[in-house]
């Protein structure tokens, strides 16, 4: 049989007279995968070097003994399915082509579109995810108790974001409530009008601003007898609900909490409208929307839910 | 004397002309331009066809400026302001760059819609040219993301307070809205990042998509040639008949082959 192998094509057993090809072969990737292996169990741990070890033993010696099957006489297991599969698409249209060829361009494409995945999604996430994730608002101190008055509204303005700077000056309309049950009541809107976002202002007189001293708040006391959006006319009452004009929901609202005898504001939440007044007010908590979207009503349901 | 100075006519020709032969031979690219430059046209176009010309020249002007303005300009919170101050009041002729660029935006934006009406208006978009028809729109869409994402950049309280509105507003579309806003602002509220964000959209993403989307535009043109205008005889078929009983009544024929590699450089252009 050693014979066949310098004069292929002259013995009925080799039919694909055009070239004589290695029959295909799983082993050498499987032995290169067990060669990882050993690689990775030296940096990781040793037990997957003994395994890794063991497994390139095997498949080497399978390696081998399919690359000397045709010296030591024996048939080739895999050489009969494939001639049929190439015989009739050559024929279909133009040129012949052969089974590398094909394999080739799938491989191309395959392994480019791999590559390109691998190196694109990476990238697109980075691009997109940033803005989605670890989105918290940072507790702002908004100085000691004593610096609200029972029943006063104060335009208390501040850096919600003290590592950004003045890019995260905010402002919210404060009023104490006194207390309730023993625990100090406060009303904390946002000044954000929740038709496009625009500052509202309050109507009414304001009284002189100060400076609080160790935090940077500006407090500014006023009597609002509502509040007015300058941009396209939205109007709201003094405890936030919408009044006249094209805001679909009351003004924002701001968890809070009591510190060491100080106000310390929490994050935004987004209020569908708020019923009563003061320390009786009765609110219903959204979690925080953008200005015009809504959050009750069949309209809700337009909208995704954002954590 | 005439002859002598014929002859070095003649050998200042040559020396101009062995560098073009020379990148001929090589790439074509002067053929190439040739053909994209002395391509035939209707015998009727009239000015009204030099709007997509002045759009490109428009969006090519707004490039140049764009470019030379980012040498000096800052995309951060804390300097942006300061820079576009210093760009319009201490830089040599600054003024009048960012002007260009200012200005230009507008008639950029200007002269998309005159060239868009030309085209509807000539029935431009029919058949065969209705993919090119899409492509404009598309640039369009593009064009108008230039000025939004390019007038928060000043980032004075004008530019703030539209882009606030403006993301806002996009933030209200069904569905998607609130991720849209979300992706602008860089998170759920505008701050450190948006700015750069914006910039980076401003003059590399999709400036990009447009300087793409303007090859294909082109190249369609070239291809499908220019329509004539609704009034054109020639286009009814008066003077050429074996144009107008094909179906492609409308379409010009085509200079395939005659002028895609020109193989005598110093020819004169064909008629």
């Amino acid at each position: 049989m050693a014979d066949e192998l310098e004069r292929p094509g002259e013995t009925p057993e080799h039919e694909d007279a055009e070239a004589h090809l290695p029959s295909p072969t799983i082993w050498p990737f499987a032995f290169a995968g067990a060669v990882a292996l050993i690689l990775l169990g030296l940096i990781v741990n040793a037990w997957a070097t003994v395994i890794g070890v063991a497994l390139a033993v095997v498949f080497g010696f399978l390696w081998i003994r399919q690359v000397t099957h045709e010296v030591r006489g024996e048939p080739e297991p895999i050489e009969a399915p494939a001639p049929p599969t190439v015989e009739p698409e050559a024929e279909e249209e133009g040129p012949p082509r052969y089974e590398r060829s094909k394999f080739l361009e799938g491989a191309t494409i395959g392994i480019g579109a791999a590559i390109g995945a691998i190196v694109t999604l990476p990238v697109l996430g980075f691009a997109v995810a940033p803005a989605f994730v670890d989105q918290d608002y940072p507790e702002v101190d908004l100085g000691p108790l004593d610096e609200y008055p029972e029943g006063e509204w104060l335009i208390a303005t501040f850096t919600s974001i003290p590592d950004d700077g003045k890019i995260s000056r905010r402002t919210a309309f404060v009023r104490y409530n006194g207390m309730q049950d023993s625990v100090p009541s406060f009303s904390i809107l946002s000044n954000r009008c929740v038709h496009l976002g625009c500052p509202t202002q309050p109507q009414g007189p304001s009284g002189e601003t100060r400076e609080l001293e160790g935090v940077p708040v500006v407090l500014t006391p006023t009597q609002p007898s509502g509040y007015g959006c300058p941009c396209h006319g939205g109007a709201y009452d003094v405890e936030g609900n919408r009044t006249a004009g094209p805001p679909v929901r009351a003004l924002d609202r701001y968890e809070y909490s009591i510190v060491e005898g100080r106000l310390v504001l929490g994050s935004p939440y987004s209020v569908a409208e708020v019923e009563g007044e003061g320390a009786d007010a009765v609110i219903v908590k959204y979690s925080p929307s953008d200005p015009g979207v809504h959050v009750d009503g069949p309209e809700q349901y337009l909208y995704p839910y954002v954590p | 004397m005439a002859r002598a100075k014929s002859k070095r006519k003649q050998q200042l020709e040559h020396a101009l002309l062995v560098p073009v032969d020379w990148l001929e031979e090589r790439s074509g690219l002067v053929g190439g331009l040739k053909y994209f430059l002395f391509r035939k046209v209707p015998r009727d176009t009239n000015w009204f066809h030099t709007l997509g010309s002045a759009t490109l020249t428009a969006f090519i002007v707004q490039l140049v400026t764009g470019v030379v303005l980012a040498f000096y300009y800052k995309p951060s919170p804390n300097e942006a302001y300061a820079s576009i101050q210093y760009i319009t009041n201490d830089l040599t002729l600054g003024w009048l760059v960012r002007g260009m660029h200012r200005w230009g935006a507008s008639v950029f934006i200007i002269l998309l819609f005159l060239h868009m009406g030309r085209v509807f208006l000539f029935g431009a978009y029919k058949y065969p040219r209705e993919l090119n028809w899409l492509l404009g729109v598309l640039l369009l869409v593009l064009a108008m993301l230039e000025g939004f994402t390019g007038y928060l950049l000043p980032w004075d309280q004008t530019a703030y307070w539209a882009t606030v509105v403006g993301i806002n507003l996009n933030a209200t579309a069904p569905f998607l809205g609130p991720f849209l806003s979300d992706f602008l602002r860089g998170g759920q509220e505008i701050g450190t990042d948006t700015l750069a964000r914006f910039y980076s959209m401003h003059m590399l993403l999709i400036p990009g998509g447009l300087i793409a989307l303007i090859t294909l535009h082109l190249y369609l043109v070239i291809r499908l040639g220019v329509t004539s205008p609704p009034w054109s005889k020639e286009a009814a078929g008066d003077e050429r008949k074996e144009v107008s009983t094909a179906k492609r009544g409308l379409l010009e024929p085509r200079p395939r082959g005659d002028g895609g590699v020109a193989t005598d450089v110093r020819g004169r252009p064909e008629a």
